[in-house]
């Protein structure tokens, strides 16, 4: 069997930072692995671990950057990668989820996995669309938010949780093929050993234009445009204690105390 | 018209606030787009949620009897038989674990434009949704050229609608093609437990993703025996496996109303900020002052963690660990 894993390198923004018209100065940017996506990929690399012939491939929609964070997930067990990139979406100003569900959609027609796995969300967009909306696109059940995964590989149902809000989880049998969307949590995703890191140097990572999808420029058309990006104004009215780290705790335990703690 | 169509979310037997929510974002974007507001709820004890949703600015209100509980194959069909039959400009669901389970589906299959996570949103020429980005570091206005447009919002961000209305309640009925329903709910599980209830705490120390390793945990433990308090995190603490889940507070997790938190390495997601925001005082220690916390936070500390929280120890008389 064969499951894709959707992976994303996002931006990570440092504390202090400037904005540049409407993105943030590249330089106040590290890109790295989603950090949902992590534990997609450790959920895919499990399966291949517990089934006889499973492959797992990722796919990135990304420039020729993403090499570095794809050559991450490869490091940790996935056997290759696809990568979709050309210069429409290099031009495309919002990449909203219908459009990375469609570019997507091409992918897993290409290559017909039975089990689709993607993170919840983005660190950055934080959208937490484009797994669902991939699934109805191209005709898989689904389930999102998924916590904990029993799936024997060849099966034709996964059993899974989903984590709902308030410390309560769902319990869902579902179809194959489908996407999940991976929360957090669901397992402990591992570090690429030294001999995982030699061994994705020689991986494929197969790059992808949407003219090879089968796609036409018009997929990046879209309705959601951005049209502001700002810092938002800072609602704190919080009493500050200032000083030395010494100073700062003396007056936090003064008001503590106030308060009525003792120790 | 241009109507709104909002749908209501239950689990359980019970209306979820984020209902109420939605009747008031939609009875505003109705008025601005002069248009009716339509409530559907489907599923479970729907005569009972039909007279609790009669809110003042509610036209009408759907109601359609099919299964108990959420079931995404169920709800994508209902609500895009219902969009057909209603044709509203706007559909209007919560951002909500059970909302983002169907809400891409509907909007992918209706070709709606879908914008998730709304904090704010303005019915201008076009409507004009705000969100938030880069965890909350920054907020982004985008519009939506569209003549029809699905939107979540994220709860809590508008007030619940309280006022009893008049409005129709009207019932739906929809023939599921069943072969199209391929998941299957099969229960429900409370998770946490365990020893330690941090819901009774009156005082939380809590800590956050800024205590960095492990065995950094021991300082925040020592803190808050020190002060008689109660040990709490903040998601990736329990994600890690560094604390088990019953600490963990936020949406997910549990929702707490202490005297006093102490937010220890804790940015102030906002995922986090829905368990804890009912605290009678917020103290934050963090070295980032433009952490979200500091948005809430009463007091604040504005510094490394690995330096206050020793000396915090001390000026109560206690020991800190070494680390």
């Amino acid at each position: 069997m064969k499951v894709l894993v959707a992976v994303a390198e996002v931006a990570d923004v440092e504390d202090e930072f400037e904005i540049d018209g409407l993105a943030i100065d590249e330089q106040y940017l590290n890109y790295d692995l989603n950090e949902w996506d992590d534990y997609a990929v450790e959920a895919g690399v499990q399966l291949q671990e517990a089934g006889d012939d499973v492959e797992v491939v990722s796919v990135t929609i990304g420039p020729e950057r993403a090499d570095e964070t794809i050559r991450m997930a490869l490091a940790k067990g996935v056997d290759r990668a696809v990568r979709v990139w050309d210069e429409n979406l290099e031009a495309t100003e919002y990449l909203d989820s219908e459009t990375k569900a469609d570019v997507l959609a091409a992918v897993v027609e290409d290559e017909q996995p039975d089990l689709v796995l993607t993170g919840v969300q983005s660190d950055d967009t934080a959208f937490g669309a484009t797994g669902v909306s991939l699934a109805e696109e191209v005709g898989f059940e689904w389930a999102a938010v998924v916590n904990d995964l029993e799936y024997e590989p060849g099966s034709d149902t996964a059993s899974v949780h989903r984590e709902l809000e308030g410390g309560v989880e769902e319990f869902t049998d579902v179809e194959l093929p489908a996407v999940l969307t991976i929360q957090t949590g669901i397992n402990e995703p591992r570090y690429a050993s030294l001999r995982g890191i030699r061994q994705a140097q020689s991986k494929e990572i197969a790059p992808k234009t949407l003219d090879e999808l089968g796609l036409d420029a018009s997929v990046t058309d879209s309705a959601v445009s951005l049209t502001e990006l700002y810092e938002p104004e800072t609602e704190s009215d919080a009493t500050l204690f200032e000083g030395s780290p010494d100073e700062e705790a003396d007056q936090l335990a003064e008001l503590l105390r106030d308060e009525g703690v003792e120790a | 018209m241009s109507d709104v169509l909002a749908v209501a979310e239950h689990r359980r037997g019970d209306l979820r606030d984020v209902s109420f929510e939605l009747v008031t974002a939609g009875r505003d974007l109705a008025d601005a787009a002069g248009g009716d507001l339509h409530v559907a709820v489907i599923g479970g004890d729907v005569d009972g949620f039909a007279e609790e949703l009669n809110r003042e600015g509610v036209d009408t209100i759907h109601t359609i009897s099919e299964g108990e509980e959420f079931n995404h194959d169920v709800y994508t069909q209902t609500v895009e038989a219902l969009f057909d039959e209603l044709a509203p400009e706007l559909l209007l669901l919560p951002n909500t674990v059970n909302g983002l389970d169907y809400a891409p589906a509907v909007a992918n299959s209706l070709s709606l434009p879908l914008v998730t996570d709304a904090i704010d949103v303005e019915y201008g020429d076009e409507l004009a949704v705000t969100r938030e980005m880069y965890g909350s570091k920054v907020e982004t206005v985008v519009e939506v050229d569209a003549d029809r447009v699905a939107l979540t919002i994220r709860p809590g961000e508008w007030p619940p609608a309280e006022s009893t209305g008049d409005a129709e309640i009207s019932q739906f009925d929809v023939s599921i093609d069943e072969s199209a329903v391929r998941s299957t709910v099969t229960g429900f599980q409370e998770v946490g437990g365990g020893d330690v209830d941090i819901t009774d705490a009156d005082v939380l120390v809590s800590v956050g993703r800024g205590i960095e390793e492990e065995e950094n945990i021991a300082l925040v433990e020592a803190l808050a025996d020190t002060l008689g308090a109660t040990l709490s995190s903040s998601r990736p603490i329990v994600d890690n496996g560094w604390l088990p889940k019953n600490r963990q507070v936020g949406q997910s997790g549990k929702v707490v109303t202490p005297d006093i938190y102490i937010a220890i390495g804790i940015s102030g997601a906002v995922q986090h900020v829905a368990g804890m925001k009912g605290a009678d005082t917020i103290v934050a220690i963090n070295t980032d002052a433009s952490a979200p916390i500091y948005d809430l936070a009463d007091y604040g500390v504005v510094d490394d963690l690995f330096d206050v929280v020793p000396a915090l120890i001390e000026a109560f008389g206690g020991e800190p660990p070494a680390l």
